[in-house]
C-alpha cells in the first residue's frame, strides 16, 4: 500500500534535501525550525489488466453509448491524441496512446469503418519527429496509417483545413481542425499527467487554430488564472475553455473522450533515489547519488542531455475512463488528485523548487532560459489547490544552471524572443502589446512550425504568459546556480548558493521567513488550507 | 621698412597681381590667406592642377577656402560688413588650371593671358614628401622652377619670381650653411642637372619594364592570390596590377633615396630641391628671381591663429606615434639642433621678399638653428612632460604612458625595429596559413595591424632620423638684414624674426595641443560612447537601404555542400552501406580539398556529378527534412534574425549560394530571391549530374547582384552584402555596405583595413550534436530506392 504524501518539518536531524538542477542534482541543507518539505504520495499501484481495463472503458463508457454503437460503416472517424509534451519523461513502450488506440482500432475494424484519420493534437507545439510518433503509437499503427496519409499532425496555420464551430457568449470563436469538425465522431485519447489537462481543453486547444487559442492564451486571462491545477472556477483559462467546450458540445461533432492517468513512478533504475525520501536512502542510494552527480559533473553537457532525454519512465496506467467529456474528466481528476494531492497547512514566505532538465515544451531538446521561467513560475508555482503555496509578495527560489542554450530546430522563435523581446521588457502585458503580433504572424516561424519541427512563433510568449500569475504574485524570484547575465535577462536575481539565496530573500521577507520546499518531480499538488 | 617711394609692404603690393603655385599645400594656403588679409590691395592668380573630379576653381573652393585658415578673415570681413568673404574672393582671386610637371605649365590659351599679366610669381609647389619616387620628385622639384622660367620666356614676360626651396639643400654637411647656392659652395661635386633628369626618366622606364617581366608578374599574381584567396579573375587582376604599380613606386622611392645618399643629400626631396635651385639659376636669364629657404615648417606661431596647421607633416606622425606608445625610441643626438620654423614666419618672409622685389638677397634662409636653436633633448623633454600631463587614451579608455627617451643611435633603433618587423611578418605568415575564422581571425588581423605600426615606425626612423641627427646650422644673416630694414608697423604685421619664438611655450602651448586636436586622438578617459560596430550596424539596418544579399555557407549556416550531399545520400542507406560511404568519402577528401582550393566552381561542378541518377522525387522528399535536420540545426540564429530584420525594414533579401536549389528550398520564405545552382533533369525523372544553372561564384555574384538591383530599380550603393570569405570579395566590394561574417583571416584583415562591419555569428549552443552529417536511418520498408 503506497504511503500518502506528507509535510516534513525540518529539524536539526533532517538530512540535506534533494534539488534538481537541470541535468544534475544537489543536496541542500534547509534551515531547521522554519523549513518544511512537501513530499508527494508514493506511486499508486497500476491497473493489473491494462488492456482489459481499456476495453471495459470503451464498452462501458460514462454517460455515452458504448463505442461500437457509435461506429458504422461509411462513417468519417477522427482519432486525436495528445502530443509529445505528455508524459514526462516519455513512458516505456507501450505508451498509453498506443494501447488505447490499438483497442479502439480493433473495434473500428470490427465495425467496418474505413475512413479513419489519426491526428496529433499539438496545438501550437512543434510537430513530432517520426521516432516520437512511432514511440507514442507503436510501429504497427504508424506504418499502417502514415504512408497512406491517414496519420498526420494538426496544423493551426492551415486555414484551408480549419473550420469555425461557433462563438461563445463572450465572443470567443471556436475554430478547430476541419477534418475533426466534419467527422461523424471524434475520439480524443488523453494522457492526464496533471489536473489542468483533459476535459474540454483537449480539443479546444490541441486541435484549435492560433486565433482560437489567443482568446485564452493571453496575459490577462493567465494573470487571472488563480488555480491552474485546482478548482476550475478559479481559473480564467479553464472558464474560457469550458465556454468553448459548450459551443463544441452544442454545435460540434460527436465526441468520445478517453482519459488515462499515470502513477508517479517516473524514473528508471539508476535514478530511483529521486522518488525516495532522503532519510530513507540506503547506502546504495547514497552511493548512486554521489556517483551520478560526480559523473554528471564531468560529463559534457550535450551528452548529459542525451542521457536524460533518452530516459524512459516506467509510469503505469492507474485509470482509464471513456465517454462524455465532462463526466469522464470529473472521474479523471479524482484519480489525479488521489496520486498527487498533499494537504498543506498555510502559506509560506519562501518557496523553493528544483527545476529539472525537462518541461512540457522541451522533450528531446534543451531547457532554454525562457522555459526555465515557464517551468518554475508557470508549472511548479501552480502546483496548488485553493491558494498558492507561497504568500503574495513572498520569494520563489529555483535551482537550475539556466545556461543560454537553445535548440535551433525546436525553438527558433525562443532564441529571438530571448534576444529581442526580453531585452526590451519582461512584462507579459507589455510584450503582448508590443511584440506578440509580429512573432505570431512571422512567415518564417510559420514555415518552420508547419514544415519543420518548430514551436509556433508565438509560443515563447505563451510560455512566458504561463508564468504571468507567478510573476505578479511573487515579490522576488531567485535562481541558484544559474548563469548570472541570463538570469538577469529573465528579470530574476542570480545567487551562487542556497545560503546566498536565503540572504537575498531576507531583504524581502525578513530573517525568520518560513521556507517550503516542493519536492518535485515526482508530481504533487499542494492543497493549501 | 620704407621703400624707395616710402611705401610699406602692404602698399607695395597694392595693385599687384600675384601668381601662386602650390596654393593647396601647407605654405601655399597660409600664403593666400595672409595676402588676402594683410595685403588688401593685391589680387591673386592661383595655379592649381585640375584633379580627376574637380577643375581648378572647384579645387580652390574645396581645398583652400574651406580651410579653417580663413576663419579669421571671414570673421573680420563679416564684422566690417563691407563685402562678404565670397564677394572679396570673387573680386580678388582667380583660379587657373596649371601643372608644373608639364612643359608649358599645361595652361590653356584662355588662361595664358591671366598668367602673363602677373607682376609676381610665388612658386611654392613641391613634392614635399621625403619618400616621393625619384622621377616625380625630379619632375616637380627640379623641373618645376625651370618650367616656370621657360614659360615666362615663351610668353616674353619678366615678372618677379620668388621660389620656395628648403634649407636642407645644404645636404649632409656639418656646421655653417650659408645663404648661397650649393652649386657655388666649397663642397659642390659638380652634378649636371640635365643628366640627372635624363637618368631618372630612364630609370622609370627600366623599372616599368622590369615590373612587366614574366617572373615579376607571376610573383605579383601569387602575392595577390595570397592576399585575396579565390576571389575570382577580375579582383585578382586588379590586385595584381595594384601590386605591380606599388612595386614600381617602391623601387623608384628606393632609387631616389640611394641616389640622393650617393651624392650627399639625406633624401630625394633635398636632392631634387638643390638641383632645382641650380637649374633655375642657370635658365632664369633676364627673369628677376629670389629664393626663400625655410627649414622644417610647423604650425603657426600667431597667424592666422596660434597652432594653425594643415595636413600632417614630418614631426606630427612621429610625435603622435610616441604619444600612442607605438614608438618608444627615436634616434637623435640630445644636444643636436632640430631646426623648426613656424609657418607664419615663413609666409611673412616670402611676402616681404616678394614686396621688396629683385633687390632682396638672392637667397634668404628662414630657420631658427643659428639664432634661437631648439635642442633635441629639450624638445623631447617638453613633449614628454606635455603628454604626461595630457595623455592620450587607448580604445579601452586607459591613459597611455609615454616612455622615457633614451636618445639611442639610429643603427640600434633600426636594428630593434627590423627584428620586431621580421617576427611580426613571420607570425603573420603562419597565422594566414591557419584555417582561422571569426574571432580568432580578427585577432590575427589585429596582429597585422601591429605589424603595420612597426612598419610605419621603421619608415619614420628611416626617413626622419637624418633630420634629428642633422648637424648643419643654417645661417640667417640676410634674413635678419631684411628684418632690420622694416619699420615697427611692418615688423608687427609681418613677423619673420626666428628669435621671437619661445620654444617651450610654442611646443606646449601651441604645437602639441594643435596636432592632438587635429589627429582626433582620444583625449578623455573612459570607453568611447559610440561603439563603432553599433554605429555600422545601425547604418546597415537603416530603412534607406535597398537590398541585402547573403552568402550561405559559414555566413548563415555552418555547413557546406558536402554535408548536405552526405545527409541526402545516406538517408536511405543501411548501416554497412553507411560505413562504406563514410570511408569512401574520407578517402576522397584530400582530392576534393585540392580541387576546391584551386577553383570553387570547378569543385562544385565536379562534386555535383555525384547526384547523377538520383531520382528527383526522392531528393525533393528528403530535402524537406534536410531543413530541420541539418540546415536549421547548423544555422546561425543571429544570421537568420538579421535576414528577417532586413525584410521587416522593407529591404529585398537575396540568397546567392553555390549550393543546389533543392538543398536550400527550405530557406525560401526568408528571401525574395534565391540564386542557386541547378542540376538538369533527365526525362525519366532522375538527375543527370550536369548543371542546368552553374553555381554562382566570385565575380558572377557581384554581377548577379548588380543585375538584380538594376532590374528592380534599386541602388547597389545602398545595398548590403554578407559573406565570410575573400572569394566573395567582388560582391562585398560592389555594394555600399559590406559585412564580413565570421571572416577567415584574409577577409578579417581586409575588413579591418577598410572599416567594414564584422559580425561574429555562432550556432545555437543547444543545437543537437551531430558527429557526422548523415541522414537519420529510415525504417527498412521505407528505404525503397537507393542511390549512391
Amino acid at each position: 500500500m503506497p504511503r500518502p504524501g506528507f509535510v516534513l518539518e525540518v529539524d536539526r536531524s533532517t538530512p540535506s534535501i534533494l534539488f534538481w538542477r537541470g541535468e544534475n542534482f544537489s543536496l541542500e541543507k534547509l534551515p531547521a525550525g522554519r523549513s518544511r518539505v512537501i513530499y508527494p504520495p508514493e506511486p499508486l499501484d497500476a491497473i493489473k489488466d491494462i488492456d482489459g481495463a481499456i476495453r471495459h472503458a470503451l464498452l462501458n463508457p460514462i454517460d455515452q453509448d458504448p463505442l461500437p454503437a457509435l461506429l458504422f460503416p461509411g462513417m468519417k472517424l477522427t482519432i486525436a491524441f495528445d502530443d509529445v509534451s505528455l508524459p514526462l519523461p516519455k513512458m516505456e513502450r507501450p505508451d498509453n496512446r498506443q494501447r488505447v488506440i490499438e483497442a479502439v482500432l480493433d473495434l473500428v475494424a470490427e465495425a467496418g469503418v474505413d475512413d479513419v484519420h489519426l491526428i496529433a493534437a499539438l496545438g501550437l507545439h512543434r510537430r513530432m519527429h517520426e521516432y516520437e510518433l512511432r514511440h507514442a503509437l507503436g510501429d504497427r499503427i504508424y506504418d499502417a496509417f502514415h504512408s497512406r496519409g491517414m496519420l498526420y499532425q494538426h496544423d493551426a496555420e492551415d486555414h484551408d483545413n480549419l473550420a469555425v464551430i461557433g462563438t461563445t457568449d463572450h465572443g470567443e470563436v471556436l475554430e478547430i481542425n476541419k477534418r475533426a469538425a466534419e467527422s461523424d465522431l471524434v475520439i480524443y485519447v488523453n494522457i492526464n499527467s496533471v489536473s489542468m489537462d483533459g476535459g474540454w481543453k483537449s480539443i479546444t486547444t490541441g486541435l484549435a487554430s492560433y486565433r482560437c487559442l489567443s482568446f485564452h492564451h493571453n496575459p490577462e486571462t493567465l494573470e487571472n488564472t488563480r488555480s491552474l491545477m485546482g478548482h476550475r472556477h478559479h481559473s480564467a483559462l479553464h472558464t474560457s475553455v469550458w465556454r468553448l467546450g459548450k459551443v463544441l458540445k452544442d454545435h460540434g461533432p460527436k465526441i468520445f473522450q478517453i482519459e488515462t492517468t499515470l502513477n508517479t513512478d517516473m524514473f528508471p533504475k539508476p535514478f530511483e533515489f529521486i522518488n525516495k525520501r532522503e532519510w530513507e536512502w540506503t547506502a546504495k542510494d547514497r552511493a548512486t547519488f554521489l556517483g551520478t552527480t560526480k559523473a554528471l559533473n564531468r560529463t559534457p553537457i550535450k551528452l548529459a542531455r542525451k542521457i536524460f532525454h533518452g530516459m524512459e519512465g516506467p509510469h503505469q496506467m492507474t485509470s482509464v475512463q471513456a465517454g462524455e467529456t465532462e463526466a469522464v474528466h470529473k472521474l479523471t481528476l479524482e484519480h489525479v488528485y488521489k496520486q498527487q494531492l498533499v494537504e498543506v497547512q498555510g502559506q509560506t514566505d519562501i518557496l523553493t523548487m528544483g527545476i529539472p532538465f525537462v518541461s512540457p515544451y522541451n522533450p528531446d531538446g534543451v531547457m532554454n532560459p525562457v522555459l526555465v521561467m515557464c517551468m518554475g513560475l508557470g508549472y511548479l508555482f501552480n502546483m496548488y489547490r485553493n491558494k498558492p503555496l507561497v504568500r503574495e509578495g513572498g520569494v520563489i527560489i529555483m535551482t537550475h544552471p539556466t545556461y543560454r542554450d537553445f535548440n535551433p530546430v525546436h525553438h527558433p522563435s525562443y532564441i529571438d524572443f530571448f534576444e529581442q523581446v526580453l531585452t526590451d521588457t519582461t512584462s507579459p502585458a507589455e510584450m503582448s502589446r508590443k511584440w506578440e503580433k509580429q512573432y505570431a504572424e512571422d512567415e518564417w516561424y510559420k514555415h518552420l512550425y508547419r514544415t519543420g519541427n518548430a514551436y509556433h512563433g508565438v509560443h515563447p510568449f505563451y510560455a512566458w504568459y504561463w508564468g504571468a500569475h507567478g510573476l505578479q504574485h511573487a515579490g522576488k524570484v531567485i535562481i541558484v546556480g544559474g548563469d548570472a547575465p541570463t538570469v538577469r535577462r529573465l528579470g530574476f536575481t542570480p545567487a551562487s548558493t542556497m545560503d546566498d539565496a536565503f540572504e537575498i530573500a531576507s531583504d524581502v521577507v525578513g530573517r525568520n521567513a518560513t521556507i517550503t520546499h516542493l519536492h518535485v518531480p515526482a508530481l504533487l499538488v499542494a492543497d493549501v488550507q | 621698412m620704407r621703400y624707395a617711394d616710402g611705401r610699406m609692404i602692404a602698399e607695395q603690393l597694392a595693385g599687384k597681381r600675384i601668381a601662386i603655385t602650390g596654393s593647396t599645400g601647407f605654405v601655399g594656403t597660409a600664403l593666400v590667406e595672409r595676402l588676402l588679409r594683410s595685403a588688401p590691395g593685391c589680387s591673386l592668380v592661383l595655379l592649381v592642377r585640375p584633379s580627376k573630379r574637380h577643375d581648378a576653381t572647384e579645387r580652390v573652393r574645396r581645398e583652400i577656402f574651406k580651410n579653417n585658415c580663413f576663419d579669421r578673415l571671414k570673421g573680420e570681413l563679416a564684422a566690417a560688413g563691407v563685402e562678404t568673404f565670397e564677394e572679396m574672393v570673387a573680386r580678388r582671386v582667380v583660379a587657373i588650371g596649371g601643372d608644373v610637371s608639364t612643359d608649358g605649365l599645361g595652361l590653356t590659351d584662355a588662361e595664358r593671358p591671366l598668367f602673363a599679366g602677373c607682376d609676381i610669381i610665388i612658386h611654392s609647389a613641391a613634392a614635399v614628401s621625403f619618400d616621393s619616387p625619384l622621377d616625380s620628385a625630379v619632375e616637380i622639384n627640379l623641373l618645376g622652377p625651370v618650367r616656370i622660367a621657360e614659360a615666362c620666356h615663351a610668353m616674353n614676360i619678366t615678372p618677379h619670381l620668388v621660389g620656395v626651396s628648403t634649407c636642407y639643400v645644404a645636404g649632409n654637411r656639418r656646421g655653417h650653411a650659408p645663404e648661397a647656392l650649393v652649386s657655388e659652395g666649397h663642397w659642390d661635386i659638380g652634378l649636371n642637372w640635365r643628366k640627372e633628369v635624363a637618368a631618372s626618366r630612364r630609370l622609370r622606364g627600366d623599372i616599368e619594364a622590369k615590373s612587366r617581366t614574366t617572373e615579376q608578374l607571376t610573383f605579383f599574381r601569387s602575392e595577390a592570390r595570397k592576399e585575396l584567396g579565390a576571389a575570382g579573375g577580375p579582383a585578382l587582376a586588379s590586385k595584381t596590377e595594384n601590386l605591380r604599380e606599388s612595386w614600381v613606386k617602391a623601387q623608384l622611392v628606393e632609387a631616389g633615396r640611394s641616389r640622393a645618399a650617393s651624392v650627399g643629400w639625406p633624401d630625394a626631396y633635398a636632392y631634387t630641391k638643390a638641383l632645382g635651385e641650380q637649374a633655375l639659376t642657370e635658365v632664369k636669364g633676364n627673369l628677376p628671381v629670389n629664393i626663400v629657404r625655410p627649414s622644417i615648417i610647423e604650425s603657426a606661431l600667431a597667424e592666422p591663429f596660434p597652432g594653425w596647421i594643415r595636413g600632417f607633416r614630418m614631426a606630427e606622425p612621429v610625435i603622435l606615434s610616441y604619444a600612442r606608445g607605438l614608438l618608444s625610441e627615436f634616434p637623435g643626438v640630445p644636444e643636436g639642433i632640430v631646426d623648426v620654423i613656424p609657418v607664419d614666419i615663413v609666409v611673412a618672409a616670402i611676402i616681404t621678399v616678394a614686396a621688396t622685389g629683385p633687390s632682396a638677397p638672392y637667397i634668404t634662409q628662414v630657420a631658427s638653428g643659428s639664432t634661437n636653436p631648439l635642442r633635441y633633448k629639450s624638445m623631447v623633454d617638453d613633449i614628454r612632460a606635455w603628454f604626461t600631463e595630457h595623455p592620450l587614451y587607448d580604445s579601452e579608455g586607459q591613459p597611455i604612458v609615454v616612455p622615457e627617451w633614451k636618445f639611442p643611435a639610429r643603427g640600434r633603433v633600426k636594428e630593434q625595429l627590423a627584428r620586431a618587423k621580421s617576427v611580426a611578418a613571420k607570425t603573420e605568415r603562419v597565422l594566414q596559413a591557419l584555417p582561422l575564422r571569426g574571432k580568432q581571425a580578427s585577432w590575427a588581423a589585429s596582429l597585422e595591424e601591429k605589424k603595420n605600426d612597426i612598419d610605419r615606425a621603421y619608415e619614420y626612423v628611416q626617413l626622419y632620423g637624418l633630420y634629428t641627427e642633422c648637424e648643419a646650422v643654417y645661417s640667417v644673416e640676410k634674413l635678419l638684414t631684411v628684418w632690420d630694414t622694416l619699420d615697427a608697423t611692418d615688423q608687427a604685421a609681418f613677423n619673420f624674426d626666428p628669435r621671437s619664438v619661445d620654444w617651450t611655450k610654442y611646443i606646449s602651448g601651441i604645437h602639441l595641443p594643435s596636432i592632438v586636436h587635429h589627429s582626433r586622438a582620444k583625449v578623455t578617459p573612459g570607453k568611447s560612447k559610440i561603439d563603432r560596430t553599433a554605429r555600422l550596424r545601425k547604418s546597415v539596418l537603416s530603412p534607406d537601404r535597398h537590398v541585402a544579399a547573403f552568402d550561405l555557407e559559414n555566413t548563415l549556416i555552418s555547413s557546406n555542400v558536402v554535408e548536405s550531399y552526405s545527409w541526402l545520400a545516406t538517408r536511405r542507406l543501411n548501416t554497412p552501406e553507411r560505413i562504406r560511404y563514410v570511408l569512401r568519402t574520407l578517402a576522397e577528401a584530400p582530392t576534393l580539398q585540392k580541387v576546391d582550393r584551386k577553383d570553387r566552381s570547378d569543385f562544385l561542378r565536379f562534386f555535383y556529378r555525384r547526384y547523377e541518377d538520383a531520382p528527383v522525387s526522392q531528393i525533393e522528399e528528403d530535402s524537406q527534412e534536410l531543413l530541420s535536420n541539418l540546415i536549421l540545426a547548423k544555422s546561425f540564429p543571429a544570421g537568420l534574425r538579421r535576414v528577417r530584420e532586413h525584410r521587416a525594414l522593407g529591404h529585398k533579401t537575396i540568397l546567392i549560394t553555390g549550393a543546389l536549389d533543392f538543398a536550400v528550398e527550405g530557406l525560401r520564405p526568408l528571401f525574395d530571391e534565391i540564386v542557386a545552382a541547378k542540376l538538369s533533369v533527365r526525362p525519366d525523372g532522375t538527375y543527370s549530374g550536369n548543371m542546368a544553372v552553374v553555381p554562382p561564384t566570385g565575380e558572377t555574384r557581384a554581377e548577379i547582384l548588380a543585375d538584380y538591383c538594376s532590374s528592380e530599380n534599386l541602388r547597389l550603393e545602398d545595398s548590403i552584402a554578407y559573406a565570410d570569405s575573400t572569394s566573395d570579395l567582388p560582391m562585398l566590394e560592389a555594394v555600399g555596405f559590406p559585412v564580413a561574417v565570421n571572416p577567415e583571416t584574409r577577409l578579417a584583415a581586409i575588413a579591418r583595413k577598410r572599416g567594414w562591419l564584422v559580425e561574429h555569428w555562432d550556432k545555437a549552443s543547444g543545437a543537437p550534436k551531430m558527429f557526422l552529417p548523415l541522414g537519420p536511418m529510415m525504417a527498412e520498408r521505407e528505404r525503397k530506392r537507393v542511390f549512391r
